[in-house]
């Protein structure tokens, strides 16, 4: 490995260590976990015991905790500071949700018990589908989603199911150009082509397109409300209207649910369908990309399409329909999505959240997550660039006008904000503003901490309109690494360690 | 260089006989920075005029090539497999993607022309 | 409210910065027919201790697999976990991170997804992996997407021995595409013969290895068979611990390897999140779904990680991309990592050694039982026997005397009645003999 830093022998410095790879400091023979001898038996493996190599390291207990301690100290959290990531919702992960989430009686049960053996986990999973149904004003959620995207797959699959059952099949969803890429992805992956539809110049998509591009093959308009320029769609009622009138569905991308929880129901709005990242908008942590959860709540219309498996009650308490032929008369499930009942883990994390805030302290997260937004939009007015007049909802846009001939762009100033301790906002997207700002401080920010991170944008913006541009082509340089060729990177990928990678190298 | 003919979307072709050479211009290697990968079709499938021929994936950017005109793939550059950059670096060059023997060679006339074509990314600026 | 940390001079000094009278101007281009603020017929907030309350009330109403004796798998097997994993996954800078799209500020993060992935590609005999996806089920099924892409062919033929869960995932993926999914039935005697199903349009076998019934069979000639008609040779895996004993997949000429990985590192959770595993051979890269994580240099040349061949992605190819996936399951793929660590490649060996021991004293008790057939020869840590009785009443009435003995075939496979008298049973290294002994016992007792 590359282990010599600057000025020091070790390649450490101070708390900033060098740390090898597993598989530098392994050893065979070596073992972090002691196991007794196995009983004596003659084997059953009909001749297929390995033969081939296995290459894990060998670790002792206080070598591997060692090991990813010093690897936890290379990231960034919420846990450390500010992560305005836009469109994300990096708000704070209460621990009472980790705690309640291990205990036994969620976190050792089998999916496959008997159901008489887990009536409490149906339970929860019936007490968060209430929840979220009234959250939203919606009469059906389907559970099973592992995040997002999944939950997007379900949406657009139940809208075609709904669909083909009336043997009206159409083929073409809209989307507006300022949309996340998952939803034309999973547009296609439903068998849907892709149309875009254009924003106006307030950042709201252009009603008149729209009623333009929706026609009797339209199946579905996704639209993210607040949508991604951190605007509130305010002709929605007139979208919703004229999607209707063309008999198609409201898909409603619920990542920015954050903005309206506990104050305005999707459902009022007009939307069919919209899934809800547990992991957004109730907390469940984001664990450095994953496990998320995205359940879909569906329309009366589309809730017979929803798919296995879900819970019903009846006289013998909680049990799960697993199967489409278990499915009551009148219901078609469009069939499974997932191994097993959804995350369950994360149901225990987002109801926790839920419990905790009450339907009172939810609109105050959201009124807080928007308050926040609009202070930073304020303070930042006369030093940034802004797309699109505010009000702003819980996250806001700037663009990079305000760089303009400064020769610093949107990554070195991203970059010059991990200098200042800060993660960066989300960056170039939406993609309909140039060199997109996407800042979402959400309700888990205090003033004082907002007050510091407005000022030193402010200062970064001074600087670089200043002429003095090298700090920021520079940075970071203080990170444990400074920039990564990302293109050396992507021309010749190495996605694992080799002992041949760094000959020599290894332990 | 003035055989080259250009489409609107940043492809450019050059006959010799009845075989084309087709690549990316050099405003378009500009516009996607680092070129990291590119797909090349297999020799022998046919391919119609604005239909999708190739792609080409930067970092940050992944692109189609369409096929200027109608014709088949009797080559393609391999070079790029090892060595990406090359469109970067020698766009209409030995950075071509592949070569087409047409279908129709008069369809070349409804392409810019490097003058044309220099004109028209000027107005996209 | 605890989470909130604005006072009401706060608010007040913000809302004055901002030049508005309250929250609700903020909120004016709601319009004004949409109900804002509605009540809702749900509680207010609650203390800590009001809700640990409750959801405890909740947990305690559940059997918990470790407070019985145990033995049911069928794609998901208990394990102990070493108390070091879970530790090391709630420290907050891992916890509490995003997706590392700034590489820079989360090199812990991508150096353990590098790690994690050439576990995971040894682990199978693979040549690279991604950085996980949502669980073995879902990972099958972009298994037989990548398998149509690569191929450029549209008939996918899924064994009888795949997890009926993984089957209707991979159905259900590939309802709207052009394609067609040929599911062969259910035989759990390895009477299977799917190399007469490959035809010269097909795209991929999806074969399970131990299959459903528990069963292990050499895929050598099934991989020959695909590949002599240039299909690929997809196999998944549902219980990753055996591949401490039994020859990987990738040694057999599997293409792609999909996987359930949650037995290493996480907890049971009563089916989620889960961990998929998905590894493949190096010159399907491009077409390979899901993140990926790559090794390069900084600008002064020090060794460091990124996310790599993101073009393939949905947020740059859009409708084109190779997968919607997005989120993914990062945090279950930190515990594997942890604990395969721990394990080493001789403590996964011991771990298996112990697995497959179990169970096989465990086929021997049952298979003393009158009436009781084991009909799995070849296995890992789970195995099919029949009952003189159908199971599903047998299992409620192990249940109701305290032991979770096993899932009945019925309960995944209601639409094959010759299965009501199957039971799948699994054991692990968390079953003691005292647990088997029970088991056998009651079981005797319940089938009088």
């Amino acid at each position: 490995m590359t282990a010599t830093g600057p000025g020091t022998t070790s390649g450490h410095r101070g708390l900033l260590f060098e740390e090898p790879l597993i598989f530098e400091s392994g050893t065979e023979g070596r073992s972090g976990v002691d196991l007794p001898d196995p009983p004596a038996v003659a084997d059953r493996l009909g001749g297929l015991r390995r033969r081939t190599a296995l290459g894990w390291p060998g670790l002792s207990e206080p070598q591997v905790i060692r090991h990813f301690t010093r690897l936890s100290q290379k990231n960034y959290a919420i846990d450390a500071g500010l992560y305005p990531l836009g469109s994300c919702t990096m708000k704070h992960n209460p621990r009472l949700n980790e705690k309640l989430a291990r205990l036994p009686g969620f976190a050792d049960i089998h999916p496959l018990q008997p159901v008489s053996t887990v009536q409490g986990a149906l339970a929860l999973i019936d007490t968060l589908a209430r929840w979220l149904k009234a959250l939203t004003n919606m009469p059906a959620v389907a559970m099973s989603p592992a995040a997002g995207a999944h939950g997007e797959l379900c949406g657009l699959m139940a809208i075609r199911a709904a669909q083909d059952a009336r043997a009206a099949p159409r083929r073409k969803v809209l989307v507006p150009d300022s949309a996340h890429g998952t939803n034309p992805a999973t547009a296609a992956m439903c068998g849907y082509t892709v149309e875009a539809v254009p924003l106006n110049a307030r950042g709201r998509v252009d009603l008149a397109a729209l009623r333009r591009a929706l026609d009797g093959d339209t199946a579905a308009f996704m639209l993210t409300n607040p949508n991604t320029c951190g605007l509130f769609e305010d002709e929605i009622l007139e979208q919703a209207a004229a999607i209707h009138d063309a008999g198609a569905f409201f898909y409603c991308d619920g990542a920015n649910f954050n903005a309206l929880v506990g104050r305005v129901r999707p459902g009022d709005l007009g939307i069919d369908c919209m899934h809800i990242n547990l992991h957004k908008t109730f907390s469940t942590p984001h664990g450095g990309g994953g496990p998320g959860s995205g359940p879909v709540t569906l329309s009366a219309a589309l809730a017979p399409f929803a798919p296995v498996p879900y819970v019903v009650h009846d006289a013998n308490g909680f049990r799960l329909v697993e199967t489409a032929g278990d499915a009551a008369a009148g219901l078609a499930p469009l069939g499974r999505l997932k191994g097993f009942h959804g995350q369950m883990g994360m149901f225990v994390r987002a109801l926790a959240f839920m419990m905790s805030h009450g339907a009172d302290g939810l609109l105050q997260a959201s009124s807080d997550a928007v308050l926040n937004a609009n202070y930073v939009l304020a303070r930042l007015a006369d030093r940034m660039s802004l797309p699109y007049d505010g009000p702003c909802m819980h996250e806001v846009l700037f663009d990079d006008a305000f760089l303009k001939d400064t020769g610093v762009t949107t990554l070195d100033f991203a970059k010059a904000m991990i200098d200042e301790g800060f993660h960066p906002m989300t960056m170039y997207f939406p993609l309909v503003v140039h060199g997109a700002f996407l800042i979402e401080p959400t309700e888990s920010e205090s003033k004082e901490g907002l007050d510091v991170f407005v000022a030193t944008m402010r200062s970064l913006a001074e600087r670089a309109r200043s002429g003095d541009a090298a700090p920021f082509l520079a940075a970071p340089q203080f990170a444990p690494r400074r920039r990564l060729d990302e293109t050396r990177a992507a021309r010749q990928p190495v996605l694992r360690w080799r002992r041949s990678n760094h000959p020599g190298e290894a332990a | 260089m003035s055989a080259l003919r250009f489409t609107k979307d940043h492809e450019w072709i050059r006959l010799d006989g009845s075989v084309a050479t087709v690549g990316i211009s050099d405003y378009a290697q500009e516009q996607l920075g680092d070129v990291v990968f590119v797909e090349l079709p297999e020799i022998g499938r046919k391919v119609t005029a604005g239909g999708e021929a190739a792609v080409v994936e930067s970092v940050k950017a992944a692109s189609e090539v369409y096929a200027p005109v109608d014709g088949e793939v009797v080559a393609v550059n391999d070079k790029l497999g090892d060595d990406p950059a090359l469109v970067n670096r020698a766009p209409t060059g030995e950075g071509w993607f592949m070569k087409l023997a047409l279908a129709d060679p008069k369809q070349l006339d409804g392409l810019m022309d490097e003058a044309a074509y220099l004109n028209y990314i000027a107005g996209l600026a | 409210m605890r989470y909130l940390p604005h006072t009401p001079a706060d608010r007040r000094a913000m809302l004055a910065a901002i030049g508005v009278p309250s929250v609700d101007s903020l909120y004016r281009d709601v319009p004004a027919s949409v109900p804002q603020k509605p009540r809702f017929d749900l509680p207010d907030h609650q203390s800590e201790l009001a809700v640990e309350r409750a959801l405890t009330a909740l947990a305690e109403k559940n059997v918990a697999a470790g407070a019985v004796p145990s033995f049911l798998g069928a794609g998901a097997y208990r394990h102990h976990v070493p108390a070091a994993v879970d530790h090391l996954i709630q420290r907050g800078e891992f916890l509490t991170s995003y997706t590392p799209y700034q590489p820079e500020v989360s090199q812990g993060t991508l150096q353990y997804l590098y790690e994690f992935q050439t576990l995971v590609a040894d682990l199978f005999g693979m040549e690279i992996a991604n950085a996980s996806m949502y669980d073995g089920a879902t990972a099958t099924a972009e298994a037989a997407l990548m398998a149509r892409r690569v191929t450029r062919r549209n008939r996918i033929v899924l064994s009888g021995g795949l997890h009926p869960q993984y089957r209707d995932v991979t159905t259900t993926s590939f309802k709207h595409l052009e394609a067609s999914v040929v599911a062969l039935p259910p035989d759990p005697s390895g009477g299977e013969r799917a190399v007469d199903a490959i035809d010269g349009e097909t795209a991929c076998v999806v074969v399970q290895y131990p299959d459903m019934f528990g069963r292990i069979a050499d895929l050598t000639a099934l991989a020959s068979a695909c590949h002599a008609k240039g299909a690929l040779l997809v196999v998944a895996v549902s219980e990753v611990v055996a591949l401490g004993l039994i020859e990987p997949p990738g040694a057999m000429g599997a293409d792609i390897v999909a996987a359930e990985g949650r037995s290493l590192g996480n907890a049971l959770n009563f089916g989620g999140p889960y961990l998929g595993l998905f590894a493949t051979r190096e010159r399907f890269v491009r077409q390979m779904p899901g993140r990926v994580v790559g090794e390069t240099v900084d600008v002064d040349g020090r060794r460091g990680w990124v996310l790599t061949l993101s073009t393939r992605e949905q947020h740059i190819r859009r409708e084109k991309a190779t997968s919607n996936i997005c989120t993914n399951s990062g945090l279950c793929a930190l515990a594997f990592t942890i604990h395969a660590a721990l394990l080493g490649a001789d403590g996964l060996a011991r771990l298996a050694a112990l697995n497959h021991a179990h169970a096989v004293r465990l086929a021997e008790r049952l298979a003393r039982i009158a009436g009781v057939r084991v009909v799995t020869e070849a296995f890992f840590n789970e195995f099919t026997v029949v009952l003189p009785k159908p199971a599903v009443p047998v299992v409620e009435a192990l249940a109701a005397r305290g032991v979770l003995g096993g899932v009945p075939l019925a309960r995944l496979y209601p639409e094959v009645p010759s299965f009501a008298d199957r039971l799948l049973v699994a054991a692990t290294e968390t079953n003691t003999e005292a647990d088997m002994d029970r088991f056998a016992a009651l079981l005797a007792e319940v089938l009088q």
